[in-house]
């Protein structure tokens, strides 16, 4: 039997999970050189680009244009998009294995870190994550509500999905209605009552993870003065000593950027925007009616591990902080997939390099890799997957090289389709994304914004006259 | 970035060595692995100390003919830095590069859970940057209106 890679008998390659990842895979698919590479990419929504679509917040339109470059890699012939198809519900990886020679899973990190402090489940405590995806208008987070007739509100959390979250509760409606936050989420925001957004960190000003842009723009908001407590964003003696040795001008960027918060007087703009580092929520307050009361904070003070890593230590120095809705943002987690090895360690599929490993041997499973957060854990830019794709496709590659790939029973791509079919008769090809994007931007043209969004699947059907 | 995301995807092996094997058997698990030092553990899977190719060069320089007899413990050095899963990336590789350390043990709760290699760090910061640059890109793109250089 011949190699596959050839025009006569193509490499065929099932990607499930179409966020940034899964493109950048298939672009350095098609990018090997002598190599006749097939892709079929799967995604549970019907729709592409996944956090780009759902997790990028709808006031930062402008890293969303890397969807053009998707879009160019999904122009290729050899690419297929089946959309709405769910691994384990109307596909398992049996059936891929009968029909591909290789399996990429790239289905990223799908829900949140817990805090493991009493009351994270209380009413108005919520997922940060779950608040991002619904007013992204995710098809199954529309559903959710947020008590936005609060008027104190904290995000836990310091890094870009805290900010996003801080930064969308403080914009104004006529802010928010130039982009395409989904519609519903702009119509309950107007509403809001928010006044107060603390945004609370547990180490010090130079060690949160937000980036300096995301930290200028919070101090650019209309309609929030933003501020931040002195003696938190004053660095303590081993930070100083960090930065003395190794000098690193973004972080004392960063951390001029606060200080200079903290000497902001308020002038006067309808909410305030307060910035906390060095305090850690130890648990949330029952208000008697099972919703959020409060939250009890502890102050930290720096340490230092081993390896230099400053870490936070309690003081036991309490304080109580008025609030009434919680959005916990510490980190997402991978979601098992049936199936498929998993590192419950790191919350990723049990791999190496990308190979996926088998759960007893630790040995790589033939045809079956990984990339992405759900390959090494919820780190990085949406970039920083493009050189963690390459690293798996170079796997890939040298594998089949050695001749290591799965043996379909029927690798003709009619086979899968028909069966995708039979279980799924509803998904979405990429023409049917393409003629729904066109939709969306039209619908957004009439009111000045990017798009207007779909948000459930039996709009986008209908859309397309499917219904 | 912490030492969390470099372990996830480096397989769950960590190859150790107890202190009173021999430099025979140790040189044997290096060459088989392909690795370039070695965890030595105690009975209940602690590390107490870490044997390196270097370590076995230096004695092996000196005293030729005996060093395959010597054992583990021997050789190793036993004032060894270990790291947690949170320690960050960015600190972790200032200590390695000032302390000129290679391979640092990554202890969870008492229990060994990987180790990583400078090599492994350099490599994770240089993806990040990538990635920046990548996103910074994309920016700049959309605001002008050309196409990404490839």
């Amino acid at each position: 039997m011949t190699r596959p890679g050839t025009e006569g008998a193509p490499l065929r390659v099932a990607i499930v999970g179409a966020g940034p990842t899964g493109f950048y895979a298939t672009d350095q698919l098609f990018r090997q050189p002598g190599l006749v590479v097939d892709v079929d990419l799967y995604d549970r929504v019907p729709t592409p680009y996944g956090l780009v679509r759902a997790g990028v917040a709808p006031d930062h339109q402008k890293i969303k244009s890397v969807t053009a470059a998707f879009d160019k890699v999904a122009a290729n012939p050899r690419f297929r998009f089946f959309g709405g198809v769910e691994l384990g519900r109307h596909l398992s990886v049996d059936d891929l294995k009968a029909h591909y020679h290789m399996v990429l899973y790239t289905t990223g990190a799908q829900t949140d870190r817990r805090m493991g402090i009493p009351g994270e489940d209380l009413a108005r405590s919520h997922a940060a994550t779950e608040f991002v995806a619904w007013y992204n208008g995710h098809p199954d987070y529309r559903h959710l509500t947020f008590d936005l007739s609060q008027e104190r509100a904290a995000v836990i959390g310091v890094g870009n999905v805290a900010a996003d979250v801080a930064r969308i509760l403080s914009r104004t409606p006529e802010e928010l209605a130039t982009t395409d936050i989904a519609d519903y989420a702009l119509e309950a925001l107007r509403a809001s009552r928010i006044r107060e957004v603390y945004v609370l960190g547990r180490r010090g000003p130079a060690q949160a993870a937000f980036t300096n842009p995301e930290v200028r723009e919070l101090g650019e908001l209309p309609g929030a003065d933003v501020s931040a407590v002195p003696e938190e964003v004053e660095l303590d003696e081993l930070t100083r000593q960090a930065l003395e040795k190794t000098p690193d001008r973004a972080t004392q960027k960063k951390v001029e950027l606060l200080k200079e918060y903290a000497r902001r007087t308020p002038t006067g703009k309808p909410k305030r925007l307060v910035m906390r580092f060095l305090v850690s929520p130890v648990e949330l307050r029952d208000d008697g009616r099972g919703g959020v009361g409060g939250m009890r904070l502890v102050k930290n003070r720096l340490y230092a591990t081993a390896t230099g890593t400053l870490q936070p230590k309690a003081t036991g120095e309490h304080e109580n902080l008025a609030v009434g809705l919680v959005f916990r943002s510490v980190g997402y987690r991978g979601v098992p997939l049936a199936d498929v090895p998993f590192n419950d360690d790191w919350g990723v599929i049990l791999n190496e390099k990308g190979r996926v490993l088998d759960a007893q041997t630790k040995q790589p499973l033939v045809g079956q890799y990984t990339a992405g957060w759900i390959k090494r854990g919820p780190t990085g830019v949406i970039g920083t997957n493009k050189p963690d794709a390459a690293e798996t496709v170079a796997g890939m590659i040298e594998d089949l090289g050695r001749d290591i790939h799965l043996r379909p029973a029927d690798e003709s791509p009619a086979a899968i389709e028909r069966l995708v079919k039979e279980h799924q008769p509803q998904f979405l090809s990429y023409q049917d994304w393409l003629r729904l994007d066109e939709i969306e931007v039209a619908r957004g043209k009439e009111t000045g914004r990017p798009r207007v969004k779909f948000t459930t699947v039996k709009d986008m059907l209908a859309a397309l006259g499917r219904a | 970035m912490t030492i969390a995301s470099l372990l996830a995807k480096k397989g769950p092996k960590v190859v150790t060595v107890q202190p009173e094997q021999t430099i025979r058997q140790a040189l044997a698990l290096l060459a088989e692995h392909n690795i370039g030092a070695l965890v030595a553990v105690d009975p209940g899977g602690r590390p107490i100390g870490i044997l390196s190719e270097r370590d076995i060069v230096r004695t092996a320089v000196r005293e030729e003919s005996s060093v395959f007899a010597k054992t583990v413990s021997a050789l190793m050095t036993k004032d060894v830095i270990v790291g947690v899963p949170q320690d960050d990336l960015e600190s972790v590789g200032r200590t390695m590069t000032d302390k000129r350390i290679r391979h640092l043990p990554v202890v969870d709760q008492g229990r060994l859970v990987g180790i990583i290699s400078i090599g492994d760090v350099v490599k994770a910061q240089r993806d990040l940057y990538r990635g920046e640059v990548e996103n910074l890109q994309i920016e700049l793109t959309e605001e002008h209106g050309r196409p990404t250089p490839r």
